[in-house]
């Protein structure tokens, strides 16, 4: 019964889906699956943006609702269950954390490229002077060696980090380097660690389990596997494989499954399958959020989604850079004419 | 007096790249490079060109006025309001680099000469310099409503001042995307790319605007202005024509340097000093006009 020690899900339905849903939630939306998931037992869940806090825009998208209501709509839902935002620096400033705590946020996950953790220490210092659980978050970890992860690693939790995450943002790494990257950090860091999955080649599952075996205490999962690209560890599926290793989750199978099938599904706006998108972020290592603003620029341009996805991996394009991609497209439909 | 003495305080990647602008300037004359290390490189650079070198910060400049009458400010935010201060009070002329904007932005080709009457102005911020430029081009045609724009530089061409205040940044550009741009509300991303070999500063404007049409005017207008730039910072490109979407229209910008200390991928650092050395030739054809009359 060695395997029975304590850890948390973390639910990015309400945030990394918020991508998938082209950033359009409903107060209604986000009250119910807020109240499934506190009532099925979970002790986080994040509601933002998808690009976080401050993430509303026409780079990423608007929202169709201000993110602020629907943390507050969010937090009033919970009895238990605490609300987590992110916050990308460059992005978000430290006025919207503060108001997102206004609006009820309990925990801060403060964002960076893998290899950019010196822009968030204000963010983090800030996270702690409120009193929120406080967590640094290494996007596109697979962009950088395993010495250089532990270095920003390091650097949050010097800040003050109190978990750091290993982000597998493009849905690009294998089990056997999630278990590298974790094990290190495992070793190298007195913080907890956390993994953060995307599912585009398949791996979210396989990649969670190989976390937690390597010593991961905070794991994030969407319902139905609504996130970015094909979307993440799926939570409810995570919840049943947990249990038959043999640990706690703490959570009702029962009740997550009925979130995830009575809300979640209503609202989807397609299935979260892998698609050839999708697998080409995960083979080429691209951002997940790209998918979606891909295949518009793909078909405004005339272009082939997977030429500009394969284009924006070999540029080593970062989170963010959403306007690269219509740049890529207008190019590569300029090529097109001059061929023709 | 045919030209203007300056003083450049901030010895570190920015001040000593502006060195290299001022030497060019028409009616400047680089005089004293200010630091606090007397090892730094832009004191050794300074001192090997023959100008004179001040390692004692702002109290060292404060004892030997006579040698500058613009004073450009490359340190952090809060020390430039003490240097601001000390040496307007002398009747000094003050550029601010830093986020500190105490005085009124400026951002050449939009406001080059409105606030040349001024004790201290301030140069925004990169992005700001880079597409504020762009933002104005398309308000002088058509009202914007909204202005967003996102700047990705190269990791290494972002300084620790940059890192540990990236918030400055957002907030700085976003309000002078609208005192400066026009637009009624402005917004400000920044992206920091690490990418081997380092990417040329990239940046986009997003704008709606009030109506939709006239967008053979837009097109025209955004390339006089990229002309404009280009008086300055010859790397500064358009990437495609303008993309119309509705009311929404997108500019593609690429920004390389010069390269005179920084390497060409840093057209970010680039576009601040060559446009704070334009400001700075400007005011002191003014104060020497003023002088002789």
């Amino acid at each position: 019964m060695e395997n029975k020690r304590s850890f948390e899900i973390l639910d990015v339905t309400l945030r990394d889906g918020s991508h998938a849903m082209k950033h359009a939630f409903t107060e209604e939306q986000v009250r119910e699956t807020a109240r499934g998931l506190d009532q099925a037992g979970v002790s986080y869940f994040e509601v933002s943006h998808g690009d976080g806090l401050g993430g509303s825009s026409l780079q990423y998208g608007f929202s169709q609702v201000d993110e602020l209501e629907l943390i507050e709509a969010a937090a009033d839902e919970c009895k238990n269950a605490k609300v987590s935002v992110l916050l990308i620096p460059g992005i978000g400033i430290k006025e919207d954390l503060q108001n997102a705590v206004k609006a009820g946020a309990k925990m801060v996950r403060v964002a960076t490229h893998v290899t950019e953790a010196d822009v968030a220490a204000q963010h983090i210092a800030l996270g702690r002077e409120l009193g929120l659980k406080t967590v640094g978050f290494l996007m596109m970890a697979h962009m950088a060696p395993v010495e250089k992860l532990v270095e920003q690693a390091k650097l949050f939790e010097s800040y003050g980090a109190e978990i750091v995450y290993v982000t597998d943002s493009a849905g690009y790494l294998l089990p056997h380097e999630v278990k590298e990257r974790v094990s290190a950090l495992r070793s190298e860091l007195s913080c907890e660690i956390g993994f953060h999955g995307h599912n585009n080649l398949s791996m979210a599952m396989a990649n969670t389990v190989a976390a937690i075996e390597a010593g991961a205490t905070y794991i994030d999962g969407s319902l139905r596997c609504l996130g970015a690209g094909s979307g993440n560890t799926q939570t409810e599926v995570m919840v049943a494989v947990l249990e038959r290793m043999g640990f706690h989750t703490g959570i009702d199978l029962f009740k997550i499954m009925d979130v995830a099938n009575k809300v979640v599904a209503r609202y989807m706006q397609r299935p979260q399958e892998i698609t050839g998108s999708s697998l080409i972020m995960g083979y080429s290592g691209v951002y997940s959020s790209f998918l979606l603003h891909t295949q518009a620029a793909a078909q405004k341009f005339g272009v082939d989604e997977r030429d500009i996805l394969v284009e924006l991996g070999r540029m080593k394009a970062v989170g963010g850079q959403e306007d690269l991609i219509y740049d890529v497209a207008a190019r590569f439909a300029e090529q097109k004419k001059t061929l023709v | 007096m045919g030209k203007c003495k300056v003083g450049i305080i901030g010895s570190g990647n920015i001040g000593t790249d502006l060195m290299y602008k001022i030497e060019r300037c028409e009616y400047l004359e680089m005089s004293v490079m200010v630091g606090i290390d007397p090892e730094s490189e832009g004191l050794c650079r300074a001192r090997s060109r023959g100008y004179h070198t001040i390692d004692s910060g702002i109290d060292g400049l404060l004892e030997a006025p006579e040698l500058v009458d613009i004073v450009f400010d490359a340190t952090t935010a809060k020390a430039h309001k003490l240097h601001s201060e000390k040496l307007t009070a002398l009747g000094k002329k003050v550029i601010d680099l830093t986020p500190a904007a105490i005085g009124p932005f400026t951002v050449p080709p939009v406001n080059l000469t409105q606030h040349l009457d001024k004790g201290n102005v301030n140069m925004v911020t990169c992005g700001g310099q880079a597409t504020i430029p762009i933002v104005h081009a398309i308000n002088r045609v058509v009202q914007v409503e909204y202005a967003e724009i996102v700047a990705t530089v190269a990791s290494k061409s972002a300084g620790p001042g940059t890192r540990a205040n990236i918030d400055e940044f957002t907030r700085t550009t976003a309000k002078a995307i609208e005192e400066v741009g026009g637009a009624k509300i402005g917004k400000a991303i920044i992206i920091l790319n690490p990418a081997e070999p380092p990417i040329i500063m990239r940046d986009t404007v997003h704008a709606l605007v009030k109506e939709v049409g006239r967008e053979q005017e837009i097109i025209e207008s955004v390339e006089k202005m990229a002309a404009e730039v280009q008086t300055y910072v010859p790397g500064y490109r358009l990437r495609s024509k303008p993309i119309f979407d509705g009311k929404k229209i997108s500019v593609f910008i690429e920004v390389e340097g010069a390269g005179d200390f920084f390497p060409p991928y840093s057209g970010n650092l680039d576009i601040m000093t060559a446009a704070a050395a334009k400001v700075g030739n400007e005011m002191a054809k003014q104060l020497i006009a003023e002088a002789i009359k």
